[in-house]
């Protein structure tokens, strides 16, 4: 059953030489326990539609969607009140820079008791039990102490495992994980994506992975959406995108893998695009 | 039959960073690569894989004349180098060049593209200015972009288009030996596509030897002819590319190898079949 529709979204920013849309007519859909993967390069707006539906976008965006419902509530018709009672709680999200997305005066231990605290009213010794709790199922090492460390004395890796401790902290039901892995080294990719899977498992949450990372799509995704310049090119369920990719622009991404180059060259996008256009 | 000088070789390299101690923290030295051998012949590529904090990148700068190594000997074309003792001259320089990983930051925002490209000839040539135009606008052409870009600013490039940009400035002083780090990490996959031609096109035609520093194994099994895999400043596996790729013998090698995410169908269908029993069971 689906927990979050999204039928014609679009996003315009207004700048200086006028409007620019960012994101334009993107229908999408993630189910209850579901991972969806929306996969597009830069400037493909994979991260600005779902920073318009957490409501992060600056007043210049724009945004307009035929329908925006999580589960079965209309997001469009809600009053400012009604959707943060949704976003930080039922939906929540994780980012790419680790580091940058703590406060850097605060430890990461009154960082997530804050949420706690604010969410879920919980205080004391029944924030830090519930803090402590988290860092444990996000597989941080020593989490007493690390409760009372601050964010640049632990690594990328650990303080990206504190963002999922705090994103998971009110048992949300949607998890967007806006390029979690991109700054972090592969084997600490490997473990964090591993932990995203487990947790995604474990409470059966929805869980919108935004990636320009093929391979991470490979190793995660049920289903995925293919994203180019604010328009959709493709969706698809993971197995038949990679065996038998129907856009021109996946067939390119896929085969601008240096892993499946076959010969001396890489074939790249314009390659593709000019031997549709010669069709 | 004579043995041919490699275009660069490292013996023993080692580099120590001391951090200074306070009143409260004493004084320590860091050895960030301990003792590395290497040697690549002209043509080829020597693929530097490791992770962060690795020693990599501190390898790059080594072998790119900018920092002096703290032990060991460097040669280039078969001469040894130490530029603890002796500056550079602008011969040793025209040779080995370097790019960097983010193109964004290793160009000058209030420096045109023409003065990018003709500045190592005004340091280390005295090459007429009409030439150097000339020269630029030649590069240009090389590395994929128009003469018509030689006046404009870096911002007004892509990342792709930047990191030409700097392949080209690299690429003016006919250097044999091109240090690349990270070249194409920052960039979105159909560009890095699009730049490994690039380099490939240009290690054909000028007989360039690269040093190529890289995390990403798909990038390195595409591009290296020899892989020397580094981990806390050691090199722990070293070998030609197939050798490496078919059978990695160090166990750190084994879990890079492991980590690094698989897009291969057979993978998927079996990921994707678990993954359904695993929701039957539950059920």
């Amino acid at each position: 059953m689906s927990l979050l529709t999204i039928r014609n979204l679009t996003v315009r920013f207004a700048t200086a030489t006028g409007s620019f849309t960012a994101v334009d007519g993107v229908d999408l859909s993630v189910d209850r326990g579901e991972v969806l993967a929306i996969v597009g390069e830069s400037g493909s707006g994979k991260s600005v539609s779902m920073l318009a539906v957490m409501g992060l976008l600056p007043d210049t965006a724009t945004v307009t969607a035929d329908e925006m419902t999580y589960d079965g509530q209309d997001m469009l018709a809600m009053s400012d009140a009604q959707r943060r009672r949704l976003i930080g709680r039922e939906i929540t999200m994780i980012f790419q820079e680790p580091v940058a997305s703590l406060n850097p005066s605060f430890t990461v231990g009154f960082q997530i008791e804050e949420v706690l605290r604010f969410n879920l009213g919980l205080s004391g010794k029944a924030a830090r039990d519930r803090a402590l709790e988290l860092f444990r199922a996000v597989g941080i090492p020593q989490p007493e102490e690390k409760l009372k460390a601050y964010p640049h004395q632990m690594s990328g890796g650990q303080c990206q495992r504190v963002m999922i401790a705090i994103a998971i902290a009110s048992n949300p039901r949607l998890l967007i994980a806006d390029e979690p892995t991109t700054a972090l080294d592969v084997t600490i990719q490997k473990q964090i994506l591993d932990l995203l899977m487990s947790l995604q498992e474990d409470y059966g949450m929805g869980l919108i992975l935004i990636t320009h990372d093929m391979g991470v799509v490979a190793e995660t995704a049920d289903r995925v959406v293919v994203q180019y310049k604010g328009r959709k090119m493709e969706e698809a369920e993971v197995l038949d995108l990679f065996e038998n990719p129907q856009s021109p622009y996946t067939r390119a991404l896929l085969s601008a893998l240096p892993e499946h180059a076959t010969g001396d060259r890489l074939p790249t996008v314009s390659d593709f695009f000019t031997e549709e256009a010669a069709r | 039959m004579t043995p041919v000088t490699p275009v660069v070789e490292g013996r023993a390299i080692v580099r120590d960073y001391h951090v200074p101690g306070s009143m409260l923290r004493r004084a320590k030295t860091v050895r960030a690569v301990k003792g590395i051998d290497f040697s690549v012949q002209r043509g080829k590529t020597l693929a530097i894989v490791g992770e962060s904090g690795s020693g990599k990148s501190t390898l790059a700068r080594i072998i790119a004349l900018i920092d002096a190594p703290s032990e060991g000997e460097l040669l280039i074309d078969g001469q040894r180098v130490d530029i603890a003792a002796s500056r550079p001259g602008p011969e040793l320089r025209s040779k080995v060049q370097m790019v960097f990983q983010n193109p964004y930051g290793s160009l000058n925002p209030r420096q045109k593209i023409g003065d990018v490209l003709t500045e190592p000839l005004v340091i280390n040539t005295d090459v007429p200015a009409a030439e150097r135009r000339d020269r630029a606008r030649a590069m240009l052409q090389k590395v994929g972009l128009m003469p018509e870009h030689y006046n404009r600013y870096p911002h007004m490039f892509s990342g792709g288009q930047r990191q030409r940009i700097a392949i080209a400035r690299a690429l003016m002083l006919n250097p044999s030996l091109l240090v690349l780090d990270e070249p194409v990490s920052a960039l979105d996959l159909s560009v890095q596509a699009q730049v490994l031609n690039l380099l490939a096109d240009l290690q054909d035609e000028m007989g360039l030897t690269y040093v190529f520093v890289s995390h990403d194994l798909s990038v390195v099994r595409y591009i290296a002819d020899e892989v020397m895999v580094i981990s806390e400043g050691e090199a722990v596996e070293q070998g030609p590319r197939e050798a490496i790729f078919a059978n990695p013998t160090h166990p750190y090698t084994r879990q890079l190898f492991a980590a690094t995410p698989v897009t291969d169908v057979d993978a998927i269908r079996a990921r994707v079949a678990r993954r359904k029993a695993a929701r039957q069971a539950v059920a």
